[in-house]
């Protein structure tokens, strides 16, 4: 690369940085607005994040007497710079994921985890038992919804891949080339089945009401989130804005990545716009469905609950779905529809 | 400490009680409900101390309660504001000169805003909430 190239690839990564941060605040705040209407509320303003943020910058920030402190300071650095990482490979509106030629849809999943990861390690830094507790959840709860994210992800590049597009498991192919134009009709029942599986992966992921449970308020005070404070507990929750829209972008990108220019023809500079707010309109959709209307609807599950709800029920969802897809590749041909 | 006018836009609370007949809990539970709807002033209640900005202390502080009244007091980040939900926290109420009270909540730790009532109103903990704004706005003002 020219350093041209790589002065252009780091601005970029720096837009998408603030986009990031900004956008996820925003969608926090559309999710808290919309959840306070439903429960007959007026809510807080769609900017209540963002004030939320700029209250915790003027906070003090405490570290615990029993604390680690160089991995309790470390901890909410590395969930927020994981966070906004993920963002720069999945392509956002019509702009192709930045650094998409460097990593795929499994390298997303794994970096997903950091952030999951960066929590455990602060909770158990925190030297408090709340904050233990906490983290151990946190543990159980990846683990638990690990196996159907997998299921949907090589699902879905698997079935894209029988249809004979090449790099199923880039973003840029599967964005290119929606999974339900390839399927026929076993199949899209199938796309759907996986669709409604990662949808339920997502507040597990966000740790949303009702897989919250590492930070139950009532239980654990804050689970592992217990002991921080001021300044790093603002980074989490900028981490934790950013996963919201990383996760929506996911779900967009994977089964619903179409964008307004490839409809309508217009100028460059307008589609660009266009497809921006086409993209927020989607993500907002999305986590109205996944998010805000699962959190105001349900209770918080027990950890026991939730992994037999994601090991048992939604597995063996997913693995239907999986099959159907199968069937529609072995079916497409005699049918003469699909591929 | 630098305050600016969004902090007053984004109040977190947390609820201490220090030996209160539990009326007082249940009037601060009402002033959450949907009816008042407090989270659209930004006001949230939270469950730890580390979280929080204001601390509203309930009940007369009995004898096993001023430590960890006062421990929950520190491990609250600055700055933070006290408000006494009750007359039992502002005067010991029912229980005024019990061999068993380290209290009132004043004699323990500093308060800002005192809400009488037994229990108070949830009209009147709002009232008290604007009070907390003032004093902040006047706070700033002052470090302006
Ligand atoms: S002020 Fe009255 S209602 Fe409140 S805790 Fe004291 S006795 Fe109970």
């Amino acid at each position: 690369m020219t350093p041209a190239e790589i002065a252009l690839l780091a601005a970029w990564c720096a837009a998408l940085s603030l986009f990031a941060l900004a956008g996820g605040l925003l969608l926090s705040g559309i999710d808290r607005k919309l959840a306070a209407h439903m429960q007959a509320r007026i809510g807080p303003p769609i900017r209540q994040p963002f004030i939320d943020t700029v209250k915790l910058l003027q906070k003090d920030t405490v570290v615990p007497a029993n604390a680690i402190p160089w991995l309790f300071n470390a901890a909410p650095v590395v969930a927020l710079v994981s966070s906004v990482l993920v963002l720069f490979y999945i392509p956002v509106g019509s702009t192709m994921p930045v650094l998409g030629a460097y990593g795929d849809l499994v390298l997303v999943m794994y970096l997903l985890t950091v952030p999951a990861l960066a929590l455990v390690a602060g909770g158990f830094a925190s030297g408090s038992p709340y904050a233990t507790v906490g983290a151990q959840r946190e543990m159980v709860t990846m683990i638990a919804y690990e196996f159907p994210l997998a299921i949907v992800v090589i699902g879905v590049a698997w079935r894209l891949g029988a249809a004979g597009i090449s790099h199923p498991f880039a973003l840029q192919s599967i964005a290119a080339n929606p999974v339900w134009s390839v399927t026929g009709p076993l199949g899209l029942a199938g796309v759907f089945i996986l669709l409604v599986v990662l949808a339920a992966i997502t507040p597990a992921e966000l740790s949303r009401i009702p897989f919250d449970t590492q930070e139950a308020e009532t239980e654990l005070a804050g689970g592992l989130l217990v002991e921080y404070s001021g300044r790093n507990l603002a980074m989490f929750s900028l981490a934790q804005a950013a996963k919201t829209l990383v996760l929506a972008a996911i779900i967009v990108a994977v089964f619903f990545p179409w964008t307004l220019s490839s409809f309508l023809a217009m100028p460059p500079v307008v589609a660009l716009a266009a497809d921006l707010l086409f993209f927020l309109l989607k993500a907002v959709l999305v986590l109205f469905f996944a998010v805000t209307l699962v959190r105001v609807a349900m209770a918080r599950f027990r950890i026991n609950e939730l992994v037999s709800f994601y090991w048992v029920y939604l597995s063996v969802i997913g693995l239907a779905g999986l099959l159907l897809l199968m069937a529609d590749v072995i079916a497409g041909p005699l049918a003469g529809v699909g591929i | 400490m630098k305050l600016n006018a969004l902090f007053n836009r984004s109040l977190w609370v947390y609820h201490f009680n220090s030996g209160s007949c539990n009326g007082c809990e249940i009037e601060i539970v009402a002033t959450l409900t949907p009816r008042y709807d407090p989270e659209r002033f930004g006001i949230r209640l939270v469950g730890s101390p580390r979280h929080a900005d204001v601390m509203l202390v309930t009940g007369p502080v009995v004898h096993r309660m001023k430590d960890r009244l006062l421990r929950v007091y520190q491990q609250i980040p600055d700055p933070k504001i006290v408000m006494c939900i009750g007359a039992c926290g502002i005067s010991g109420g029912v229980f005024y000169e019990s061999y068993n009270l380290d209290g009132p909540v004043d004699e323990v730790i500093p308060v800002d805003v005192y809400v009488p009532g037994c229990p108070p109103r949830p009209e009147a903990i709002i009232h008290g909430v604007v009070k907390a704004l003032e004093k902040l706005e006047r706070l700033q003002g002052v470090e302006a």
